[in-house]
């Protein structure tokens, strides 16, 4: 156990090992995704009420629940960086942000095309659309302070302290967020459902869950190689590795 | 803190984007006190966002930043002493002038009081989570805009506590469980964010 995650912490050993976790990840998310989609899409009952436009959940919620946790992903690599000063954590830092604000970004737009129809406008300041909208802020900030430093390891420092200091701060956010909606709550819109839903509509939902996480990480993976060939494009062990295929 | 001018101007600051609200909103009293307990907590949040760009940067250009830390204390508890006496002078301050500004803006009297200690709580929460902001991007060049962006996520369970703590007292209810909040969420941050500032510090100073 111990000899695997020091070899983790190595780049060469990294490259050779995330190279054959894509190579087997990779054709199982696509899987995943296509059985996912075709079975939300088509398969699974119409809504009673919302008749087929509440199949852009099987987009909505996977991206949302993976952007969260895909933050503590950060976070936790940050933690790892900060503690052990693994480089390979701080790859897996700077490589988390971009995709997380990503994931972000599409809940929040699949939210608005779904409210459309649903609630009959874009955006309302609900508490979950307002908390996501601030993860989305927490992301861009750790994507932004990484590109200001020019020096990338303090880069990678500072942005673990800044996303350490995030992930204490989200729990606080999204409760505060709840709170405040609760007091200043709408009369105009009800949203029931997720609570409710029927394990036809469900288990679609679940499997779209599991592909988006595969998703993370294949682009997480695919991500950090390519900052792994950027930084050791100089180094003896990728040459030699692009000399033999 | 070097000049009189760095206390006056951020309630000077403080005053003028108040101000700006009456000429953009229209002077209708009634809307004016509804809105005031948001206008005055978010221009506090502002001002405080300003004032902190600055916090460390001196400190940083002469050296003194890198003799503080050679020093045998901890970081944290240097940075905790430089944020007290920066929040003495600009939160604290700021605190204590804004009933004035409330009373311009028609925020009903059952209100004052609340808003004064919600704001000497909050600033607390602001100035801390500022500093860090300061400390992590003191060695960026044009870093003023990059610390709003990573410091006003993190202050939204202040203003959602602050605003509604005041709109509750404005309304006859009582604050004292957003207030309790807020307290919390001072004393939570004086334990935890120095020991951030000081780590990032290091990161400023290394890099």
């Amino acid at each position: 156990m111990w000899t695997f995650i020091h070899k983790l912490g190595s780049p060469p050993w990294f490259f050779g090992f995330s190279g054959t976790l894509v190579r087997w990840l990779l054709p199982i998310t696509v899987i995943l995704l296509l059985v996912g989609a075709v079975w939300g899409l088509l398969v699974a009952p119409p809504d009673f009420r919302q008749g087929n436009s509440y199949r852009i959940i099987y987009i909505h919620v996977p991206a949302a629940v993976v952007a969260l946790a895909g933050y503590y992903v950060m976070a936790f690599a940050g933690a790892v960086s900060l503690i052990w000063r693994i480089k390979m954590a701080d790859v897996t830092m700077r490589a988390a942000a971009p995709v997380g604000a990503v994931l972000t970004a599409i809940a929040l737009v699949t939210g608005a095309i779904w409210g459309k129809p649903t609630w009959g406008t874009w955006w309302v300041w609900d508490a979950r659309i307002t908390s996501m909208l601030i993860l989305l802020f927490l992301y861009l900030g750790v994507v932004a302070l990484f590109e200001a430093y020019e020096n990338k390891t303090a880069a990678a420092r500072a942005c673990a302290v800044l996303s350490l200091v995030g992930m204490v701060n989200i729990p606080i956010i999204y409760k505060s967020v709840d709170w405040w909606y609760s007091l200043h709550q709408p009369a105009s819109i009800k949203f029931t459902g997720e609570s409710a839903i029927d394990s036809s509509m469900l288990y679609p939902l679940l499997l779209m869950i599991v592909a988006f996480y595969c998703l993370f990480t294949v682009t997480l993976l695919l991500n950090m190689r390519a900052e792994l060939v950027w930084t050791h494009r100089a180094s003896g062990w990728l040459k030699q590795l692009v000399g033999d295929s | 803190m070097t000049s009189p001018a760095d206390v006056a101007n951020p309630l000077l600051f403080f005053f003028m984007v108040i101000t700006l609200f009456p000429l953009g909103l229209g002077p209708d009293p009634a809307r004016l006190a509804t809105l005031a307990p948001g206008i005055l907590w978010v221009v506090a949040l502002l001002a405080s966002l300003m004032v902190s760009a600055k916090l460390f940067a001196s400190d940083f250009e002469d050296g003194s930043l890198e003799q503080l830390a050679l020093a045998p204390y901890p970081l944290a508890v240097t940075a905790l002493a430089e944020v007290s006496a920066h929040w003495l002078a600009t939160g604290f301050l700021l605190s204590l002038v804004s009933p004035m500004f409330a009373v311009m803006l028609g925020l009903p009297e059952a209100g004052l009081a609340t808003l004064l200690i919600s704001l000497l709580l909050g600033t607390v929460c602001l100035t801390l989570i500022g500093a860090l902001g300061s400390a992590l991007t003191v060695n960026i060049r044009r870093g003023g805009l990059l610390l709003s962006i990573l410091i006003i996520p993190l202050n939204v369970p202040v203003l959602i506590f602050g605003t509604t703590a005041v709109r509750e007292a404005v309304l006859g209810g009582n604050p004292e469980s957003w207030l309790a909040l807020l307290a919390g969420l001072a004393l939570g941050s004086l334990v935890v964010v120095p020991l951030a500032i000081g780590a990032a510090l290091r990161v400023s100073l290394d890099s």
